[in-house]
């Protein structure tokens, strides 16, 4: 037998790839980051066979707690069709072979990047994060040894003195995204790259919120009802972006969050949903934007 | 709460670096609204000192006993580092040689002066802003210098404004390490008369490590002088100056008198 | 135009086809097989190995051919691999004492026992492209001692003949347990030991710490080296096993070991005498274990008293940026959309411009007034 005919022989995977070893590893750092909301517990992450900064904290924590019957929904920038929303859900229909859904309602394990749905989450649901920087002091203070110090004794101070310098020098405070809070009034965490617009969201949630970084080695979590307040100054409180007189161009939706489309060269624009389930949706309900029929026109 | 008891109370202070002697049974006591300077050449020990007082480094033996506010009188090194830390932020300050390390030189002057503010809780913005600016006037710093970057003053101003990073939560014992260090003569008059002004009005605690006779003479109500990592002679600033009994005092201060005239 | 909502699976599935087609290239060339890369791209297989942290010839050859070449990439298709592998536990320390060498040189004595022995390497030849080499040529038969290759073990290590007149620093002793760190299976923790730093290094990026290394003989965290001996050959791999009772052998791997010497004058926890810094990697990887044991010497200025500042002296800094595949995962996923953050910026951009704008007008305003 040659080494080519070797090498052509599938080795056989785990459910849900990871073996049942590091599962309980993973597990157990899980049910350590509930029992601490907002610690950040560390994990002997594993090499997945995606990049590091792909998702790979977040596909770990999922392929721990994931179980044959749950029905499962990756999306990427609020939406369920990007690549990296594509590669991760073929992921674990190949290796977990569970059910998957773009419906937010339908969803048990909702693994997100950069967004959390427009739609109310439920106590059945499970909302899985990917983190790239699960540390909140890192661009302030380099050195691991200092943060957990720094988390061990709550000093953030510095943590306010860069929202200080935003207003000093912006008017106000200048941070749109991975926007810094403060968990249970102990721990302060960065909810993952997630614009401002959803923080409140993450605030005395239903569903339990799990953050996995699989580079940084890092699994934290907020259980059900958690209160989670956004860092501000009394006389700046947090605020999140709006778009006073802005409808989705697709489905009328207002204060929702949304993206941005360039429609031609000469700067045209219009805005959609950043939700792409949520928006179509209210589209099934009949719900239109002022683009919708040509849009629909010109996909013919 | 009794104001006769010492603020700091050090006894059979020691410590070594491997084999290497830093300092070696030193003890001396501080009082509230005294100003101490440890005075000796470079190798002498008394940087060793202030950092084993101010918890930098844990000593191979001897105590260093605080009062605290609530009138408890604890060993330092029976403290965790949490209440360290804490004290550190709260109760001290830490005015170093060189401002660079004392200041955060990629945030702007209110920012460093606010700091310690927000550390202790203070949630207020225009308060920060304005306590800021408060500082920055009673360390002579012109207010519109708010939102300037520490890189753009000058040396006196660095060290004028780190002053006021550590004052401004109106501690009780302030560390200092050659605060005069590296300026021009001119300029570390002024910083002279301002430290001790404002000295004075909040009636501080203060340690300061010099090698500067004339800052300690200036400064200082007492006095020790330190060789070889031991003290070899303390007492009231004027009495030791004027009448040193030490033949190593003697020779510190005829040497500067010498530069005098 | 508007990007359809829909349609990314189609396409990624797509992109796959292109890439594979791109692998193969002109068909109507034969395909690589396994065996040539093994044979003929050694070193290639060799740093796969290293990096990858998996002794397997075979499937570092087929990661590289899939990988097409790509090295980062073929090491990150072993890793994943590697990782889904049962541990049944951890072999005992190698003596490389014991190797049956394949090279073996020294630059700090001209002569010693064991003798230098040149070995297959780059370091003697012309850097001169070869237009005439004829790849299907045989090559030319070299000569081999009389001796034989396995009477060749036992030759010691030029460390232990220095140590000998306690000149030189001691092995550090074992835990007492005898346990090692497993930085694959327990997240790294600062300040982390010798052990947990250099499985680090034998697992690092050999451009990174070829530059950390580099860095510090151009007086960043001068140590001031000598390479004591480079040795590169086989070594046997024994397990004990807990129901025997004994030690097995296992296998044997190649590795490259470098030893190098330090010029210590010593600090207050230490007389002066020299010190070693250590580099051990699978394969004959001789630049990946010089550049190791340069990163690991400056490492240890803690334990030894020395003054530190320097790039790779700094543990944190150099160990969390080591792993390669960490590092360029991290860099590309810059190329996932970031398009709701980018919105985010976007949006808050337009605000400070709005605001100048009304600060502006504000400012004519009053002008105009007065």
């Amino acid at each position: 037998m040659s080494l080519d005919t070797i090498s052509a022989e599938a080795p056989a995977y785990n459910f849900a790839y990871l073996d049942e070893q590091t599962k309980r590893m993973i597990r157990r750092a899980i049910l350590k980051g509930i029992a601490i909301p907002g610690y950040q517990v560390p994990f002997a992450s594993r090499e997945m066979p995606m990049p590091y900064g792909w998702g790979t904290g977040g596909m770990q924590v999922t392929a721990a707690i994931i179980g044959p019957d749950d029905i499962l929904k990756v999306i990427d920038q609020g939406s369920d069709d990007t690549t990296n929303a594509v590669a991760i859900r073929n992921f674990f229909k190949r290796t977990a072979g569970v059910a998957m859904t773009f419906r937010t309602a339908d969803a048990s394990i909702i693994q997100t990047r950069h967004r959390i749905p427009e739609e109310k989450l439920r106590s059945d649901q499970v909302l899985v994060f990917q983190v790239p920087i699960p540390e909140p002091l890192r661009f302030l203070e380099p050195r691991e040894t200092e943060t957990r110090k720094m988390h061990a004794l709550s000093e953030y101070g510095l943590m306010h003195v860069k929202l200080y310098e935003d207003i000093a020098h912006h008017g106000h405070i200048a941070t749109t995204y991975a926007y810094p809070v403060m968990v249970e009034n102990r721990y302060v965490m960065d909810p993952s790259p997630i614009p401002k617009f959803d923080n409140p969201k993450l605030d005395n949630t239903p569903a339990l919120q799990l953050f996995g970084a699989g580079r940084e080695k890092r699994i934290y979590a907020l259980p059900p009802y958690t209160r989670v307040k956004s860092l501000d100054f009394e006389d700046h409180p947090f605020s999140v972006q709006d778009w006073p007189d802005t409808q989705c161009a697709m489905c009328g939706a207002t204060g929702v969050y949304f993206d941005e489309v360039i429609l031609n060269d000469l700067g045209e624009r219009m805005f959609v949903c950043s939700d792409s389930d949520y928006c179509e949706h209210r589209q099934e309900a009949g719900h239109f934007g002022a683009e919708h029929a040509s849009y629909k026109e010109r996909m013919k | 709460m009794n104001a006769s008891e010492p603020l700091v109370r050090v006894e059979g202070l020691t410590h070594y670096y491997g084999n290497h002697l830093g300092c070696r049974d030193v003890g001396f006591e501080l009082y509230e609204s005294e100003v101490l300077a440890v005075v000796g050449e470079s190798g002498s020990g008394k940087t060793t000192l202030l950092n084993c007082l101010s918890t930098q480094i844990v000593p191979t033996s001897g105590k260093v006993m605080y009062r605290f506010r609530d009138g408890h009188v604890e060993n330092l090194f029976d403290m965790s580092e949490a209440e360290q830390r804490v004290l550190l932020r709260t109760d001290w300050g830490f005015v170093m040689q060189n401002p660079r390390d004392g200041l955060r030189m990629g945030v702007s002057a209110g920012a460093n002066v606010g700091e310690r503010l927000m550390s202790v809780g203070n949630r207020h913005y225009g308060n920060i802003r304005k306590t800021a600016l408060d500082w920055l006037e009673r360390v002579e710093i012109d207010p519109t210098r708010i939102d300037d970057s520490p890189r753009t003053f000058s040396g006196g101003m660095q060290q004028r404004l780190q002053i006021a990073r550590n004052l401004v939560t109106s501690p009780r014992l302030v560390f200092m390490d050659e605060p005069t260090g590296g300026l021009d003569v001119s300029v570390q008059a002024r910083l002279l008369d301002l430290i001790r002004r404002i000295v004075a009005d909040l009636g501080l605690s203060i340690v300061i490590v010099t090698h500067d006779l004339a800052v300690a003479r200036l400064l200082s109500d007492r006095i020790i002088v330190m060789k070889n990592g031991k003290i070899i002679e303390q007492g009231l600033t004027d009495q030791v100056l004027d009448d040193p009994h030490q033949p190593y005092t003697q020779l510190l201060v005829s040497s500067i008198l010498q530069v005098g005239a | 135009m508007y990007v359809a909502v829909k349609g990314g699976e189609k396409a990624i599935a797509n992109a796959h086809r292109l890439f594979a087609a791109k692998r193969r290239g002109d068909a109507g060339l034969p395909g690589l097989s396994v065996e040539q890369i093994v044979n003929q791209l050694s070193f290639a297989v060799d740093r796969v190995m290293g990096e990858g942290s998996l002794y397997d010839r075979e499937l570092a050859a087929i990661a590289i051919r899939q990988a097409q070449g790509d090295l980062i990439e073929a090491i990150f298709l072993v890793r994943a691999y590697r990782t889904t592998l049962p541990r049944f536990g951890y072999s005992v320390a190698l003596e490389t004492a014991e190797m049956r060498i394949a090279r073996r040189i020294s630059a700090t004595f001209k002569d010693l026992p064991g003798g230098q022995m040149l070995g297959p390497t780059f370091d003697y030849s012309h850097r001169l492209i070869d237009f005439a080499l004829d790849a299907d040529a045989p090559a030319e038969e070299p000569a081999r001692s009389a001796s034989g290759a396995e009477e060749m073990a036992n030759i010691p290590r030029v460390i232990d003949l220095i140590g000998a007149d306690g000149m030189m620093e001691e092995d550090p002793a074992p835990r007492e347990d005898g346990s090692v760190g497993d930085l694959t299976r327990e997240p790294l923790d600062f300040p982390a030991d010798r052990d947990l730093r250099l499985q680090n290094l034998a697992r690092g990026d050999e451009g990174f710490l070829l530059a950390l290394g580099y860095s510090t003989q151009r007086g960043y965290a001068r140590t001031h080296p000598f390479v004591g001996e480079i040795r590169m050959g086989e070594v046997e791999v024994g397990f004990f096993a807990e129901e025997l009772g004994f030690e097995v052998t296992v296998g044997r791997v190649t590795v490259t070991e470098c030893q190098m010497i330090n010029q210590f004058t010593g600090s207050a926890r230490m007389k002066p005498k020299f010190t070693r810094g250590y580099g051990l990697v699978f394969g004959h990887a001789e630049r990946k274990a010089m550049s190791m044991s340069l990163v690991d010497r400056a490492l240890r200025w803690k334990e030894l008293g020395e003054e530190a500042g320097a790039a790779a002296q700094d543990e944190e800094f150099v160990l969390s940026h080591s792993d390669n595949i960490q590092a360029s995962g991290f860099v590309e996923h810059l190329k996932l959309p970031h398009y709701v953050d980018f919105q985010a910026e976007l949006d808050l951009i337009r605000t400070l411009h709005r605001d100048a704008e009304t600060r502006a007008e504000g400012a004519t305003n009053r002008e105009a007034a007065e």
